[in-house]
């Protein structure tokens, strides 16, 4: 019982809350499924309720909710101008689902959503989707130009646009570990300090006096971790601002 | 002992983190079900078409509900705000405009109250100058009538007291030579001696 408290992967099980079972596909309602509820309840409230007074003067949380509104929307018109605008809901719910997954992620015995890189990868997945259908629909196959860049010699053309299209197909994927890598070592890291708390508790007194160093660690890693929750939140939203953008404007 | 139980789990993902590639590969040799023991667990495909499709539902929901309610909401605020500045500044501007068009109306009264107030004063000036200058003069014709007339009377006195002076002399010349002689002198003799001595 004690080795699963200190496992610091044992977080990131996946528990069965509702067997569902649909064409020989397990789609059931699991803890990760939980949190996605509990992220997207979290965010909406919050969102909903802070502005629900329309107050001309904003108050604290009306203020919280408006920062982040005018934080987006500056993020996308500076990296997609004003015509990457209409992408604006969908940056605003990825930003703000990921930020609200990340942050409810550390709170004690919380699963971490962003912590599954299937997640990641759907999140990731739907921001190269939407830039590939909207720029093959929008340019037809002059979407194709992103992978040719100006002013590059013919006979280096050819491996100029493999390297294009191989920086192209790898933005999905680097995008996805990105988000999972942080929250999945951020998580591991705070287990592995916070569990030395325990075992060096469990050796007396002067182990309870030498755990006083992780435990201040954990602290630390804490308020770290509350960054990096912030940070990949932004960092999604920034790339994914400038994928929009490569579909707004292929030709470089 | 705990601690290094916690180290070797960690180390085993850590591998198995490093080479994402060949996970999915060794998952589908192995044919490993889920939950088996030591799969990492965010690398365990049988729980992938669960979260997908929790995630497309919850995302999805959540997505039409920030478009729908929350941002056009916030967005209002943020505009009904911005209007509200720029027409309290437009106001502003306006009032500014006006209090200072009522500042230059004041002024250029002021100015023209000045010119005016310069004008009487300077009008009620020059005709008290002018009033005191006729004044002055008549007062010095007067004077000047009166000191003519004076010096006529002075001159008539003066002419007639010398004519008088001649017959005196002569009326004393004759007395004296009366006396003196005991004779009589004829009268124009008397008065060629007199004028003879007077001149």
């Amino acid at each position: 019982m004690t080795a699963d408290k200190v496992d610091p992967i044992h977080q990131f099980n996946i528990v069965k809350l509702i067997p569902i079972n649909i064409g020989g596909y397990d789609l059931s309602f699991t803890n990760s499924a939980l949190f996605m509820v509990a992220t997207v309840a979290v965010a909406s409230a919050f969102l909903y309720l802070s502005t629900s007074s329309r107050s001309l003067i904003p108050g604290r949380l009306q203020s919280v909710s408006e920062m982040a509104y005018e934080f987006v929307g500056n993020m996308l018109r500076d990296a997609a101008g004003t015509q990457g605008m209409k992408f604006f809901p969908f940056v605003f719910s990825l930003f703000m689902f990921v930020l609200v997954a990340n942050l409810l992620g550390l709170f004690p015995y919380f699963f971490t959503v962003t912590s599954h890189i299937i997640v990641t990868f759907g999140l990731a997945a739907l921001v190269i989707g939407t830039v590939v259908v909207y720029g093959f629909m929008k340019h037809g196959l002059g979407f194709l130009k992103l992978f040719v860049p100006h002013g590059v010699p013919v006979y280096l053309l050819p491996l100029v646009v493999l390297i294009e299209v191989i920086s192209f197909v790898s933005r999905p994927v680097s995008l996805s570990v990105r988000l999972f890598a942080n929250m999945l070592a951020g998580h591991i890291t705070l287990k592995v300090f916070s569990g030395f708390v325990v075992s060096l508790s469990a050796l007396g007194a002067v182990g309870v006096a030498g755990s006083v160093l992780p435990l201040a660690m954990a602290v630390a890693l804490t308020a770290l971790e509350l960054l990096v929750a912030f940070l990949q939140a932004y960092v999604f939203a920034v790339l994914t601002c400038m994928y929009l953008n490569d579909a707004l404007h292929p030709g470089h | 002992m705990f601690v290094t139980s916690a180290f070797a789990e960690e180390a085993a993902p850590a591998v198995e983190g490093g080479n994402t590639g060949t996970e999915g590969a060794t998952q589908s040799s192995t044919g490993v079900p889920a939950k088996a023991p030591g799969t990492f667990p965010p690398f365990d495909p049988a729980t992938f078409p669960s979260q997908l499709l929790w995630l497309a539902i919850t995302f999805g929901l959540f997505y039409l509900f920030l478009k729908k309610v929350v941002m056009p909401r916030v967005g209002g605020i943020i505009d009904v705000r911005n209007d509200r500045i720029t027409q309290d500044l437009d106001h502003a501007a306006r009032l500014k405009g006006e209090a200072d068009a009522a500042v230059a109306a004041y002024e250029q009264e002021l100015a023209e109250a000045k010119t005016r107030a310069n004008a009487i004063g300077q009008q009620a000036n020059d005709a008290a100058k002018a009033e005191a200058e006729t004044a002055r003069k008549k007062i010095e014709a007067a004077l000047d009538q009166k000191l003519g007339e004076a010096e006529a009377r002075i001159s008539s006195i003066k002419a007639n007291a010398m004519k008088e002076v001649g017959t005196i002399a002569e009326d004393t010349a004759s007395a004296i030579v009366e006396a003196l002689v005991g004779g009589k002198a004829s009268k124009a003799e008397i008065a060629a001696a007199v004028k003879s001595v007077a001149r």
